[in-house]
């Protein structure tokens, strides 16, 4: 097991700028999600720290190690491909056990590792299969058994759960959260899938056209995202943008449309991005003073709760209510923001001005 | 097409590849580059030295009636073996694609005379035709005609003709199934709800589908007729009688051979491989195009 | 197909068979006038249903090989059949081997002289036997290699064919079986030997046949390399055998010898089909 440390890492492909930069400190035993959409630069930070890609500038320590010059076999990490990488020809003991034979181990070694793995993962019944012969979701565990077999000080994972349907998605997402806690390694994540990185990080990395926009616990990205790209990605539906005006300790969106700041901003007057979640509106109460009124275009049953889609002041906006309020298309309900949860950008940079204490 | 992952090694590609290439260098392009070389030099009579002629031995080529006769034959046999070989592969394809049993079994049987050799095709239909014993010999002779391809120029071309189309039917045939297989069933079906009958399928959807794999086997069927049936000539007519049936590539091994015309033979050699060149450009040409379809 | 047709079905049906059998004639009368008497088959027309001397036939073109007029010394079809045998297994196999290894180097290295080596291959495509004889027959005369199984077997195991279809085939291995590989520590030649091959079986087999077929097959090549008769290959013999039109033939013998001569081949493709329809179809996208 082993910190990694990456400072300054960048990667260009030719004229490209793939990674801008990137530092980031993994403690020892800690799971970090990076997650990003695709073409982010996540994949390739990912494969930086395997070594499957050359780095441009910047040092990868592992451990106290730097790796830049390292091949992949002699960084000590084991790798979960997103499609697995299994060798279709070899059955799961030989895939499992193919990195150990190349170092030469012993087979009594080797024996004891594989069924060691193969019991973690309940792979037991199907030492003797070929990748073939087995579900994804099994597949899927061969790939975590070829890692856990090699005793790696970090584990690398590249969207390992993206070709698995939804529900084994969900399973497999758990099985990976207690094989960590089980076994403890030092492990990188990448996905695409938000609800997965918030699910299962220590913490998140947040990636943007090759930056990391953010770097922290789930809870502090969502409740303080650093930039309205990081408020937009994390949290679903996504958060609510409207342009306003603040003056005088109020947020103008537009002449009708006023609403007071949390207690303790003290924000310079001018034109902010404002962000709300759609969790953090409600159905005023029969008496009570809305702060808005939404003209729904849509109305999205989810069971639980609905969602209102509709506009304010010429701008999208998404309301999570509960499903029993009884709202429908084309309703025009009167809604009271949570103001002390609201968010506050710079209009240009994007960056957080304000957040909620 | 390029690998985003590779190796890195100085080395070892060259290593890897030096066998291959040592051998297209010794075997393939430094007698080609003679064959180049030769077909400008003339040898003197004494065979020790060689002198410079420029294009003589090409002038002297399309002087030489035998030289003349031997493309006329040549454009004649590949033409022959062509369509016919394709004629017959299609419609036992287009047969044996709607026929939903035994397709598989008529496939076995009739894919086997790809295996067997040249010069062996020759063999067997020559004594299917050999004057005297051969069964379709005597089946002609009965019918009044005078045979004994032997002597005569025509009937020998009928028996190259026969025994080189013969061993080309179950190639045509292999890939004419794949093609008619790879249509898609439900364009026929929209074609068939469509109010078209099976021969109007025919002709406006199976055959222009097909066409790519069509014009595949003709590019093949042509170098095949070309380059690849000097054995059946051998083994059958020797070019003969009279060299009715000397096609090209005989004439090059033949005059390079038995006659000892080494810038002759060099100067035919050329042109054979201006011929192949243009039918390989003409054959990527069009996989080039099946690319972008 | 859409319309129920039987007639049509029925027609199509006869179509093969006799197709079948028109192809299979030549074959057919080969074993009949192997299974008779020189003196049955001699005569107008020979007969076509079996006798009783295919044994005796077969067992002395294997043994002493058919008494031709103006040969001196027939070759008996044993020591020709082992020469194909040795020529065809010889090409397939040199082929597959140097074929791989420049199909890997092609696809899995990137170095300076790559592209031209690709174009050297691609360019012997266009280089049959047939337009440089008498330079190559020179060159393996002064190589010392005319009347060897090395002058027979060497300058034909060069394969643009196999080498572009493991490059196709290499193209389609996931990359991330080499990354996978190369983090379990495994180098060019290891992932080479222990997941590439392994994997190229189908493709493997596929070109087995086919150039198995083409080894077997070769008769412009042992006839300019090959003039003593303990290097003549049984396809080539049969080629010459049959040479002037007036001749005593024993005819018997010699169709014995020619379906010696195509059994090994085509049983081959019957056996192998799977892999020799992929391989024949594949070699030429």
């Amino acid at each position: 097991m082993a910190k990694v440390t990456l400072k300054g890492v960048k990667k260009n492909y030719g004229p490209v700028k793939a990674i801008h930069g990137v530092d980031m400190e993994i403690k020892d035993g800690e799971f970090i999600v990076i997650v990003g959409p695709s073409g982010c630069g996540k994949s390739t930070l990912l494969r930086m720290i395997a070594g499957l890609e050359a780095i441009t500038d910047g040092t990868i320590q592992i451990g106290d190690r730097v790796v830049n010059n390292i091949e992949p076999a002699e960084r000590d990490i084991a790798m979960v491909f997103q499609n697995y990488a299994l060798y279709p020809h070899m059955s799961v003991y030989e895939n499992m056990s193919y990195g150990l034979r190349i170092r030469g181990r012993s087979k009594a070694d080797i024996e004891t590792r594989v069924q060691r793995a193969a019991e973690i993962l309940q792979l037991q019944p199907y030492l003797q299969r070929k990748p073939r012969e087995l579900s994804g979701g099994q597949r899927q565990r061969v790939a975590m058994g070829r890692a856990i077999v090699r005793e790696p000080s970090v584990f690398l994972f590249d969207e390992p759960l993206s070709n698995l349907d939804a529900k084994l998605r969900v399973q497999m997402r758990l099985e990976i959260k207690r094989l960590h806690q089980q076994l403890g390694v030092t492990s990188v994540y990448v996905t695409h899938d938000q609800v997965e990185a918030m699910t299962l990080a220590d913490r998140l990395v947040v990636m943007n056209q090759g930056r990391a926009d953010q770097i922290g616990s789930p809870q502090d990205v969502y409740n303080h995202p650093a930039t309205t790209y990081v408020g937009g990605f994390i949290g679903s539906p996504a958060m609510n943008f409207l342009t306003c005006r603040i003056d005088t300790g109020q947020a103008k969106l537009t002449d009708d449309v006023i609403l007071p700041l949390p207690a303790g901003w003290s924000v310079p007057a001018g034109e902010y991005s404002l962000g709300i979640r759609p969790e953090n509106l409600r159905i005023a109460r029969a008496g009570e003073t809305a702060h808005l009124q939404l003209d729904v275009d849509v109305a999205e049953e989810l069971g639980a709760d609905t969602l209102l889609h509709g506009k304010i002041a010429g701008e999208e906006m998404v309301v999570r209510v509960p499903s029993h309020a009884g709202f429908h298309d084309h309703s025009r309900p009167g809604l009271v923001i949570d103001i002390e949860r609201l968010h506050l950008f710079d209009r240009e940079s994007g960056l957080r001005v304000a957040t909620p204490g | 097409m390029e690998k985003r992952v590779v190796f890195h090694n100085r080395f070892l590609p060259y290593l890897l590849v030096a066998p291959q290439i040592a051998i297209t260098v010794i075997f393939f392009f430094w007698p080609a580059s003679q064959a180049v070389v030769q077909s400008v030099l003339r040898e003197d009579a004494f065979g020790t030295s060689s002198y410079f002629v420029g294009m003589e031995n090409f002038a002297a080529l399309f002087e030489d009636d035998y030289y003349l006769n031997s493309f006329k034959i040549t454009a004649l046999f590949s033409t022959l073996v062509t369509t016919l070989g394709l004629g017959i592969s299609l419609v036992l394809a287009v047969t044996a694609d709607r026929l939903i049993r035994g397709a598989t079994i008529y496939k076995t049987l009739l894919i086997w005379p790809y295996a067997v050799a040249p010069a062996v095709a020759g063999a067997l239909w020559g004594f299917v035709f050999l004057p005297g014993p051969g069964v379709f010999a005597w089946l002609l002779a009965q019918m009044g005609v005078d045979w004994n391809f032997h002597l005569n120029g025509g009937q020998a071309m009928f028996v190259v003709v026969v025994a080189a189309t013969w061993k080309q039917i179950s190639y045509n045939f292999l890939f004419f199934l794949a093609g008619l297989q790879a249509i898609p069933k439900s364009l026929i079906e929209a074609a068939a709800i469509d109010g078209a009958k099976p021969f109007r399928r025919f002709w406006t959807i199976i055959l222009p589908m097909l066409s790519p794999t069509l014009f595949f086997l003709i590019v093949v069927n042509v170098v095949y007729a070309f380059f690849e049936t000097f054995g059946v000539i051998h083994s059958l007519t020797r070019g003969g009688p009279a060299k009715s049936t000397e096609i090209l590539v005989y004439k090059v091994w033949y005059d390079g051979f038995e006659a000892q015309d080494l810038g002759g033979s060099a100067a035919q050699s050329v042109i054979l491989m201006a011929i192949v060149i243009g039918l390989t450009v003409i054959q990527f040409r069009y996989i080039e195009r099946k690319v972008h379809y | 197909m859409i319309e129920r047709r039987p007639i049509a079905d029925a027609v199509g049906h006869l179509i093969m068979l006799a197709a079948i059998f028109i192809v299979a004639f030549p074959i057919y009368l080969a074993v009949i006038a192997a299974s008779h008497t020189i003196q049955d088959v001699s005569q107008t027309p020979m007969p076509l249903l079996p006798g009783a001397e295919l044994l005796t036939n077969t067992a002395r073109a294997l043994f002493d090989g058919p008494q031709l007029v103006g040969v001196s010394g027939a070759t008996p079809a044993i020591v020709l059949l082992m020469n194909s045998f040795i020529m065809a297994i010889s090409i397939a196999v040199g082929k597959i081997i140097i074929s791989l290894l420049s199909a890997f180097a092609i696809v899995y290295f990137r170095f300076p002289l790559r592209n031209i080596f690709f174009w050297m291959i691609f360019i012997t495509l266009m280089l049959p036997v047939e337009v440089r004889i008498i330079p190559t027959y020179k060159i393996v005369a002064d190589l010392g290699l005319l009347d060897t199984y090395t002058g027979l077997i060497l300058p034909l195991i060069a394969s643009a064919t196999a080498t572009f279809l493991f490059r196709q085939f290499f193209m389609t291995v996931p990359d991330e079986l080499l990354e996978a590989a190369r983090i379990d520590g495994a180098g060019p030649m290891r992932f080479f030997w222990d997941v590439l091959v392994p994997l190229s079986r189908t493709s493997i087999a596929a070109m087995f046949v086919i150039q198995f077929i083409y080894g077997w097959n070769q008769y412009l090549w042992p006839l300019l390399i090959a003039s003593d008769y303990k290097y003549q290959t049984i396809v080539l013999a049969i080629g010459r055998l049959i040479r002037a039109p007036d001749a005593f033939y024993e005819w018997p013998v010699i169709m014995g010898m020619a379906v010696l001569a195509l059994l090994p081949p085509v049983a081959v493709v019957v056996l192998m089909q799977r892999w020799f329809v992929k391989g024949l179809v594949e070699t030429e996208k």
